[in-house]
């Protein structure tokens, strides 16, 4: 039994089958990859398991429980958090101010007024942010306006922000689209780094097969809205169904 | 100090200091000189400035931190004003129950506002709270006359109960004894200084009204709201709804606002409905924007500036604009009074329009900005001065 478990998802928009009986299965403390060519439901089956859509049909369990029908913020409650494909960060606040938000979040839960604490009397949580930035190596920006970062950078400091809350699931939506070689080799070390050192499952989305065969543990194949197969990368290098499906299209 | 840094201290200590001397700030023109129709150093509009920038300040609460840009915060204002009044016709004159009152009516009014308008962001929620807003106007101008008084206003007239008023007690509004109109007037040489009760009043509770936003600003509870304005998206996938803070954040403000309401009333004790259309929740956007919106001292500086400007600007006629131009030729006289003709008086809206166009366009931070470029103006001189110095000095050695 996995933590994450998807069965039998539907989810279709108008005439679209966006995703057609979805089954998968992802173990506790492996890095499980989801791969397929654009517009094979990738994102479509995040979106579900997040809250932000709710399939038609199935169902999806996080470690036992069902996670249908809670809001976003919910869900996160439970230990999933998401790295999305454009980093979503608080653009206005400074990168320390950026950390400080999950870190209540944590400590809180829901609604707190804490409206005549000090920000700079959190010593505890401004301590845990600090330490999280220096694991990403951020810790010298931590005055910078995070708006005005370079993108490799702001998607670190996402993936600092959701790590910082110590989720059991961390969702990651093509954390290197869009970056240079090196900024993808270190992404990659990064996130063999963050594994190593926490209990942590992790779920990729990703197209870059480089990314895909150095990180993954599992790897699940959706084509057109349903899974082809699951299995080791190994296996999945030489099946001939992917290569049909996507790496032979990606050969073109 | 006070649980504040250092530099939130001083601006602080600045903005009482500026308070506590304003009377004779205000009227840097003596008496006797042309000039003193800009003095703006008298009860009346002293009370305003404070009143107004408390408004200001919590309207910035919520427009500045979270985003949410409200069109119906002159509601609340009315409302505040309906409350003392009430407490004035059912106990007596003392201002302490009805401001008290006013913020309690306030704040739950903006909670129910709030907690219908907050479903939708955007353009949305301002048309939501300025449906709401000119709702409350035509209901406290027909339905709710009985509360409201209509068209007449709510007043205190001579058969009211006032259940708590002693013989002795002053027939106006008094804090315990002290009249809101009371009034030291100080003549040194040619300058005439009026030290006024009410604005005294009016002017320490902005101060704590202002001492309260920075601790909110500064807060990790200021932060969220910043949080929310930034990025709902992120927040809600931390683990945060964003609905609870923005709702909190509106009641604080509908309750600054209601506050407001209830001074305006306790230094002139007549409440009417006009206080609550949609051009008084407008005046309030403008101050905030004008004066820089999200800054601490910013509303503060808007507010007076359209309230010295309304009431200075609006004081000035044909026949004083004949005078300054004097000392001209006829026809060019004629022509200059023609051409300022339209930018005072009546038109001083047109000033305003001018004014707020130029800072929105030049100053998209507003007043706190322009301050910023001045400063760094001879900020940047400094340095510059420094090197050429530096640059002076090497070649000797």
């Amino acid at each position: 039994m996995g933590i994450l478990e998807v069965k039998g998802v539907n989810k279709r928009f108008g005439g679209l089958q966006a995703l057609g009986n979805v089954n998968l299965s992802v173990a506790e403390n492996t890095v499980h990859a989801i791969i397929g060519p654009n517009g094979a439901g990738k994102s479509t089956l995040l979106n579900c398991l997040v809250g932000k859509l709710i399939p038609d049909t199935g169902s999806v369990m996080f470690d036992g429980q069902s996670v249908l029908g809670r809001h976003p913020h919910e869900i996160n409650q439970m230990g999933i958090s998401r790295v999305f494909q454009t980093p979503e960060i608080f653009g206005d606040l400074t990168v320390l101010e950026n950390m400080m938000i999950p870190c209540f979040a944590r400590r809180d839960g829901s609604f707190r007024m804490h409206a005549f604490e000090q920000f700079s009397h959190e010593r505890e949580l401004i301590d845990k942010a600090m330490h999280m930035l220096e694991e990403v190596n951020m810790a010298e920006k931590k005055d910078m306006h995070s708006a005005s970062m370079s993108r490799g950078d702001k998607r670190r400091l996402e993936m600092a922000m959701c790590l910082v809350q110590e989720p059991r699931l961390l969702l990651l939506d093509e954390p290197t689209a869009g970056m240079a070689r090196a900024d993808t080799n270190n992404t990659i070390d990064l996130l063999k780094e963050i594994k190593q050192k926490r209990d942590i499952t992790m779920c990729i989305i990703e197209h870059d097969m480089h990314v895909v065969f150095s990180l993954a543990e599992r790897i699940t194949v959706l084509a057109q809205g349903t899974p082809l197969v699951e299995d080791t990368p190994d296996k999945i290098k030489g099946h001939p169904k992917v290569q049909e499906a996507y790496l032979g299209e990606a050969a073109h | 100090m006070l649980g504040l840094a250092t530099k939130d201290f001083v601006l602080l200590l600045v903005v009482a200091v500026l308070c506590l001397f304003a009377p004779v700030l205000l009227n840097p023109f003596p008496e006797t000189s042309d000039l003193a129709q800009f003095n703006a150093g008298y009860p009346d509009l002293m009370q305003r400035f404070v009143i107004f920038g408390i408004f200001a300040i919590g309207f910035n609460i919520l427009f500045g931190l979270t985003g949410y840009l409200s069109f119906g915060h002159a509601a609340f204002l009315g409302v505040g004003s309906y409350s003392v009044v009430w407490m004035f016709k059912l106990l007596n004159y003392n201002i302490v129950p009805g401001l008290l009152l006013s913020l309690v009516v306030s704040g739950l009014f903006a909670l129910a506002i709030g907690y219908v308008s907050l479903r939708r962001s955007g353009i949305y929620f301002s048309i939501l709270t300025l449906a709401f807003a000119q709702m409350s106007f035509a209901l406290a101008y027909s339905v709710l006359t009985p509360i409201t008084n209509g068209e007449t206003g709510l007043q205190v007239y001579g058969n009211d109960p006032q259940y708590l008023q002693g013989d002795s007690a002053p027939n106006i509004p008094h804090l315990f004894g002290m009249t809101m109109r009371a009034t030291e007037t100080v003549e040194f040489g040619p300058w005439l200084w009026q030290f006024n009760a009410g604005y005294y009043f009016c002017a320490v509770v902005m101060l704590i009204a202002f001492y309260l936003a920075i601790r909110i600003f500064r807060s990790p509870f200021g932060m969220m709201l910043r949080a929310v304005k930034s990025n709902q998206q992120r927040m809600r996938y931390t683990g945060l709804n964003p609905r609870p803070y923005t709702l909190a954040a509106f009641v604080i403000s509908g309750m600054y606002a209601g506050l407001a309401g209830g001074l305006m009333a306790s230094m002139d004790p007549l409440a009417g409905a006009e206080r609550m259309q949609w051009t008084a929740s407008g005046e309030v956007v403008l101050m905030t924007i004008l004066g820089g919106t999200g800054t601490l001292i910013g509303p503060v500086l808007g507010a007076g500036l359209i309230k010295y400007l309304e009431n200075i600007l609006s004081k000035i006629n044909d026949n004083i604009l004949h005078q300054w131009f004097a000392f001209m030729p006829d026809g060019l006289e004629d022509f200059l009074v023609a051409i300022v003709h339209p930018f005072i008086g009546k038109g001083w809206h047109l000033t305003l329009g001018l004014v707020f166009m130029a800072v929105v366009i030049f100053l998209p931070g507003g007043l706190v900005e322009g301050g910023q470029r001045i400063g760094r103006l001879f900020g940047r001189k400094k340095p510059a001065e420094a090197e050429a110095k530096a640059a002076a000095k090497t070649p000797a050695e």
